[in-house]
Formats: C-alpha cells, sequence, structure tokens
C-alpha cells in the first residue's frame, strides 16, 4: 500500500507554472547500520522517483542513500493541459509505489 | 498613539495570564520548542503536506476505524467521530486512572482500552501502532492549550514528577532544570535547549527518522547525561510526564510536531 501525501492544485490556467509536491512514508534505510548484535540492516531506499502528467515524464530523480526518510521532492511544471499527474516511487525491493492525482487546465 | 494603548492592554493582559498559570516552573515566559528550531523545521511543521508525522495520523485514523480483539470493536465503535470525542482530551493527560490508582498517560489509556474494552492483544510501547493511535487521538486537540486535570489525587504524583525533574542523576550529575530552566535558549552543542515543554508529542524528529513518544524522548535525556534511563511505563516516567504537561498548562498543542 502506498502512503503518500500529494500537494498538487486541482485546477490551473493555462501556462500556469504549478507546484507540486510529493511525500512518500518510506525508512531509506542506507545499509550503513547496524541492528540487534552488530548485524547490518539491509540497504532498503526509493532510489528511482518519476513524475509523469498524462503520461509524459515532466520531472525524475535517482535518490541515494543519504536522503533521509520519508523522501519529500517539491517541483514545478507549466500546466499544459488536463489529465493526471501520476507518480511512482521504485525502491531497492524492485516495487514500484505508485498514486495520482487530477488536474482541470482552463 | 491609536496603536499604543491596546498594546499596552496586550502587554498587562500577559502579564496577568502569565502570573495566574505560572505555578510549577516558575516559568514567565513559556515558549514551545517549534521557537527555538530554525525557520525550515518550522515550515516542515507547520505544512502539513510536509510534515511527516502526519503519516503517523494518517494511519491512526485506519486504526480507530478497525475492529480488534475478541470483542471485534473498533475505538470509533465506541468513541465514535474522534473529531469530536477526542478532541481536547490529550490536553489532560495524564489523568488519574481509577483502576490503578495511578496516573495514566494517552498511550497508556490507549493500551488499557484495548486491553479491557476490545480485549484485543496489548501493543508495545512505541510500536508505530501505538504511536499512530497516540498521535492520531493527541491531533484531535491540536491547538488547544494544554489544561492538566485539576484532581487532587495527582498531587502527590506531580510532585514526585518535580522531585525528579529537578535531582541530579547519571554520570554528568545534570538534572532537567539544569538545562531547560537554568540554561533554555542557550546552546548544548551546536543545538539549542528548548524550555522542554511536551507540547507536540508523539512528534516527529529528525534525529529518529520516526515519530515517537515523550518517553522515548525522556529516555534520551537520561541516556544523554549518562544515567540508566527509566523503562517504558515505568511509574517514575509517567509521572515526570505528569509534572512537564503541568509546567506546560497553557501553551497550545502542536501534534505532530517536527524537532530536530
Amino acid at each position: 500500500m502506498t502512503r503518500a501525501l500529494i500537494n498538487a492544485p486541482k485546477t490551473a490556467r493555462r501556462g500556469e507554472i504549478v507546484e507540486i509536491r510529493a511525500m512518500l512514508a518510506h525508512p531509506m534505510e542506507t545499509g550503513f547500520r547496524t541492528g540487534t548484535m552488530g548485524k547490518a540492516i539491509p540497504r532498503d531506499i526509493i532510489n528511482r522517483f518519476v513524475c509523469t502528467w498524462n503520461g509524459e515524464e515532466i520531472f525524475s530523480a535517482d535518490l541515494f542513500p543519504a536522503i533521509a526518510a520519508n523522501p519529500y521532492l517539491a517541483f514545478t511544471a507549466v500546466a499544459t493541459e488536463s489529465g493526471t499527474i501520476a507518480f511512482a516511487w521504485t525502491g531497492d525491493d524492485g516495487e514500484t509505489r505508485t498514486a495520482e492525482t487530477e488536474i482541470t487546465v482552463t | 498613539m491609536t496603536g499604543r494603548a491596546p498594546r499596552l492592554l496586550v502587554g498587562l493582559l500577559a502579564a496577568c495570564l502569565a502570573g495566574s498559570s505560572a505555578p510549577a516552573g516558575d516559568m514567565v515566559d513559556k515558549r514551545s520548542g517549534a521557537d527555538f528550531m530554525s525557520p525550515e523545521n518550522r515550515a516542515m511543521q507547520a505544512d502539513d503536506m510536509s510534515n511527516p508525522g502526519m503519516f503517523a495520523v494518517l494511519d491512526g485514523e485506519q486504526l480507530w476505524n478497525r475492529p480488534e480483539g475478541a470483542n471485534g470493536r473498533s475505538c470509533a465503535g465506541c468513541h465514535g467521530e474522534a473529531a469530536t470525542s477526542m478532541r481536547g482530551v490529550a490536553a489532560r493527560y495524564p489523568a488519574f486512572d481509577e483502576r490503578s490508582e495511578r496516573p495514566i498517560d494517552l498511550a497508556g489509556r490507549i493500551g488499557e482500552c484495548r486491553r479491557t474494552r476490545q480485549e484485543a492483544s496489548p501493543l508495545p510501547h512505541e510500536s508505530p501502532e501505538l504511536i499512530a493511535l497516540t498521535a492520531y487521538v493527541a491531533h484531535q486537540s491540536r491547538g488547544m492549550p494544554i489544561s492538566p486535570p485539576q484532581d487532587e489525587r495527582l498531587a502527590p504524583f506531580r510532585d514526585n514528577g518535580r522531585r525528579l525533574y529537578e535531582r541530579r542523576i547519571g554520570q554528568l550529575d545534570l538534572s532537567c532544570a539544569s538545562c531547560h530552566d537554568a540554561r533554555s535558549g542557550e546552546r548544548l552543542g551546536g543545538s539549542v535547549m528548548p524550555q522542554g515543554h511536551p507540547t507536540a508529542y508523539p512528534l516527529y524528529r529528525l534525529e529518529w527518522q520516526a515519530v515517537g513518544s515523550l518517553q522515548r524522548r525522556l529516555r534520551n535525556c537520561m541516556i544523554g547525561v549518562r544515567a540508566e534511563a527509566f523503562a517504558f511505563g515505568a511509574p517514575e516516567i509517567v509521572e515526570l510526564e505528569l509534572y512537564l504537561m503541568e509546567r506546560a498548562a497553557g501553551l497550545p498543542l502542536e501534534t505532530p510536531g517536527v524537532r530536530p
């Protein structure tokens, strides 16, 4: 189950610059820490984030172990057409967590 | 000229309020730990879309509505909408528990309710579920002033909490008061020492990269002065919480807070 907080406007004027913010609940375990009995805790991070607007990629990022838990990304885009803004976070576990939000451009 | 009289009035009012509500800590200018944070951290707490503590609140909302235990009842099954039934509750805790005849904190009360009413397996201290439920319940009181119950049965426990607060412990021989009363606002290493008011628990601590309880924070401090920390749920740690809430009376609750 994806636990994410998405903040993007519901409506925008054509040509307007909108800010999109996305935060995913994730421990971002670095792989450098040790747990009980000094055993290394295996690395488990989100390593790739992609945001698409109606299927077209508008922003992506590679993430690394130094990024804190619950990675938070904020970026801007120019509103061109109504549709779906989709978010995908891919982790070391190979799983992709997704979320999406609708926007109406007038 | 026009601005002067109201300002004077506000000043007087503030002085009166401070005079009447400064019982325990002898502290006139009470400030939340948030006031000592960087603007960036304050902004992180202020915006629910960037406050990672909100994940715990959202998880708590789901747990609130989920049936548990032999009775198959959810929290909502008895208490209904938390937004109304739990409003102001966290501002009054720790409260006196009739059964154990001791003070009990909010997480303790949730655990008790789970054990006796839901007949469900207990949630361990600091488990994500217990933290989430506590955060969800405390979140309903956000913005409300901390108002400890005027229950005289609590007085001896509160006094003991105050003694613990003022007692020097550990290899560093420091009491809570040594830093949080005498030197608040000054620095310990790189970080500012706040006044130690528990206004935002459970809170997201950047150092923990997780949401944790006041008990976890208190244990951190005890380990920091190289003392043997009280166990989670120990009577002493609840008494300390009780005194700290009395000391913070009047400050608004911020749950879920963000702290460095």
